[in-house]
């Protein structure tokens, strides 16, 4: 009886935890602004069907689409195992789908057996590319140090994986044949089949049992570490692809947000009839753009959290490309260290992190009188969002839809409309449009071409 | 021939609106070398018999490069602006010769009371051609040489708006040789103008971005790279011009290869 115990109470601490840090991630999330989506469902359920469930944009590199498309879809297939373990694991059974379910029993772990091989070793592959090759979208700046450990502690925890299953299914083959009304039939299975008494023929009973519980054991625990692991990794892309592809911006790429505070206040500055409004002018000077992860959409924050640093976006962005700064994945992943850090200190509750001018009649640390003297400009330099052209190669190059350039573009907006900065090279240009109607200073009727022709 | 342009401003003294209207643009109306892309496109739409007009002094900027900038007032009020005036003359139809034009047009001007029907002139001319209203000679649009063309997308024509195709159909029209480069339609490699960047000094790197692209068109043994955006035209050109190939390699915009076909 001590095994459903222990197994509840590892599911009840598990789980529990992670639906905690989950909910800190949805917090976090919408600490951006609200941005009135679109609706329609239709479009955005195949979008997100056929780009995350499908992975449609990894098949534009062959080679990284098929691998991944190993490991992913051996994910999808390993969670009816999942299922099992947790219907074993509560009633104390083993196997309780064997018998249930007879031949498709066997054709679910037979596929699961060999998508688990093509997994292992899609990631001993991926392991030797991401450390052995110099491939340049995995080395650049932003990859030092945490990002390039993330990214192998998830391979190794998938070794890890299998190595559990197969030891689970090579014990148990042989087992059957040893202890049939202990261990029910699973029909013959493609690699443990073979494996199992290759590698566990002629071990005593007892070690055998011994092992199959270990690999059981090993399979439910490394599911939950996974599981407790992705608020903090980049494999989150496995979720928040969902959303991400689900929820990203319908219209052209080359269409920018419109900003209809400023939209009105030009109308009523154009307009000679409009009425002064008072209670506007008293009001504090609004913040344009943004600065930090409240200024941007939610739609941004998430796409910071579903990034996967895989680095498209980057490898084709042509400031990038040239030797500039500017890396679209650094920004993303910029906004997700700033969420993270805004979150741990809005955790904190610590009084200091109050506006200065909101400290006394503030009550509590909220996320609306937060303020702790830093902001998004502290992660990502002018120089970077400078040299961006706008040319959306970063949002065509996203696997799950994320949009790199409206965050640059809010970024500049902050500058240029809030700070009164930007590049000196700039004004001439806004004086000549604002002046002369025309993006260079001219003397010339606009139309004297057409009186030369 | 002399070239027949009418101005809005003497057509709403009729009382008319022509079948379409076209958007010169700042580069279109200013920039030495994009003005005679602009002629071109005069010109075929004089030889075609197309109802049309220009604003002329009416026109002004869209705001396109101050509001990629970050400046979301100079935009403001140059949108209002436009918007007032396109209103005013009741304009259904506008074609533009620059994908940032038509862009903003398009796509920004509906949310701000502008709303009109706009066609890039590279969807324009497949569409002119494809009904038969547009001839093409079967003569090599280089003159006397025989000419292979490879076809720079522009950011805000392809990725931005997805229109890949119709440029390619226009020049499949002519008698080239077309060589497309590595990176094409969604994976086109920008020319570096845009988001502004036309205005300003490059930030450091190790290379300019026109170059990268100029290289990778020269690359093609084109000895004519097509455009169909003023800014690309400027910076391939440039690129061109770096490289000391100006003589063997010609940037063209589609128009003017039509033109230069038809001999006219």
């Amino acid at each position: 009886m001590l095994q459903p115990i222990v197994f509840f109470l590892i599911c009840v601490v598990g789980f529990g935890y992670a639906g905690y840090k989950f909910s800190k991630l949805r917090r976090n999330v919408l600490l951006g602004k609200d941005e009135e989506i679109e609706k329609a469902p239709g479009q955005r359920f195949k979008n997100m069907m056929l780009v995350a469930f499908g992975q449609k944009k990894m098949f534009r590199r062959w080679i990284p689409a098929v691998l991944h498309g190993f490991i992913y879809v051996a994910f999808l297939f390993t969670q009816i195992e999942l299922i099992e373990i947790i219907v074993d694991g509560f009633t104390n059974g083993h196997r309780t789908f064997a018998t249930a379910l007879g031949g498709l029993y066997t054709l679910i772990l037979n596929s699961i057996e060999i998508l688990s091989v093509l997994a292992l070793i899609a990631t001993i592959i991926f392991l030797w590319r991401r450390n052995m090759l110099s491939i340049p979208r995995f080395n650049k700046p932003e990859m030092e140090g945490w990002p390039h450990k993330d990214a192998n502690i998830i391979l190794y925890l998938e070794i890890l994986l299998v190595m559990a299953i197969l030891t689970m299914n090579g014990t148990d083959a042989v087992l059957q044949g040893i202890d049939p009304e202990h261990y029910p039939d699973t029909g013959t299975l493609a690699v443990s089949g073979w494996l199992g008494p290759l590698v566990f023929g002629g071990m005593q009973e007892s070690t055998l049992a011994l092992l199959e519980r270990a690999g059981w054991w090993l399979h439910f625990l490394v599911v939950i570490a996974f599981l407790n692991y992705l608020p903090i990794s980049k494999h989150l892309h496995i979720i928040f692809a969902f959303p991400m592809t689900y929820f990203a911006r319908l219209t052209p790429k080359a269409e920018m947000e419109n900003m209809p505070e400023i939209q009105k206040e030009v109308q009523s500055m154009m307009d000679p009839d409009a009425t002064f409004d008072e209670a506007d002018m008293s009001m504090e000077l609004p913040e344009f753009g943004a600065q930090d992860i409240t200024g941007l959409s939610w739609l941004d924050v998430l796409g910071g959290y579903a990034c996967t640093q895989c680095g498209r976006c980057t490898d084709v962005c042509p400031a990038n490309l040239t030797g500039k700064k500017l890396s679209p994945r650094k920004v993303m992943m910029d906004i997700r260290t700033r969420a993270e850090e805004i979150g741990t200190k809005l955790d904190s509750g610590d009084k200091q992190y109050i506006a200065e001018d909101k400290r006394e009649s503030a009550k509590a640390l909220t996320k609306d009188n937060f303020d702790d003297g830093k902001s998004l400009f502290d992660l990502i330099s002018k120089e970077e969002i400078h040299a961006c052209t706008t040319c959306q190669a970063c949002v065509e190059a996203c696997p799950i839809n994320i949009n790199p350039l409206e965050p640059i573009l809010k970024l500049r907006r902050h500058e240029i409309l809030t700070q009164s900065a930007g590049p000196t090279d700039w004004l001439p240009m806004f004086t000549a449009i604002e002046n002369g109607g025309a993006v260079w200073a001219m003397s010339d009727a606009r139309d004297k071409w057409a009186e030369d022709a | 021939m002399s070239l027949t342009i009418p101005r809005m401003a003497d057509l709403a003294m009729e009382g008319r609106v022509p079948d379409v209207l076209f958007w010169v643009g700042c580069a279109g109306s200013y920039d030495a070398r994009a003005q005679k892309v602009t002629v071109a496109f005069c010109k075929i739409l004089n030889e075609v018999g197309v109802d049309f007009a220009i604003l002329g002094n009416d026109e002004a900027c869209t705001g396109d490069p101050a509001r990629r900038a970050g400046n979301e007032f100079v935009f403001q009020m140059m949108a209002a602006q436009n918007v007032e005036v396109l209103n005013g003359y009741q304009i259904k139809k506008i074609v533009a010769t620059c994908p940032h034009c038509f862009n903003v047009l398009k796509n920004e001007y509906p949310a701000l009371g502008g709303k009109y029907e706009v066609i890039h002139h590279s969807v324009f001319l497949q569409q002119l051609i494809d009904s038969g209203k547009l001839k093409i000679k079967g003569e090599s649009p280089l003159g006397d040489k025989a000419a292979s063309i490879t076809y720079h997308d522009s950011c805000y024509i392809g990725r931005g708006n997805g229109i890949y195709e119709a440029p390619r159909e226009v020049l499949n029209t002519l008698k080239a040789d077309i060589q497309e480069m590595n990176r094409i339609k969604s994976n086109g490699l920008c020319c570096g103008a845009g988001g502004a960047q036309m205005f300003k000094e490059d930030e450091p790197g190790d290379k300019r971005i026109n170059t990268e692209r100029s290289e990778e068109a020269m690359a093609t043994g084109a000895n004519t790279i097509a455009v169909n955006c003023p800014f690309c035209l400027t910076m391939m050109s440039d690129g061109v011009k770096a490289a000391e190939k100006q003589d063997e390699v010609m940037v063209y915009d589609l128009a003017e290869l039509i033109v230069q076909a038809n001999r006219w």
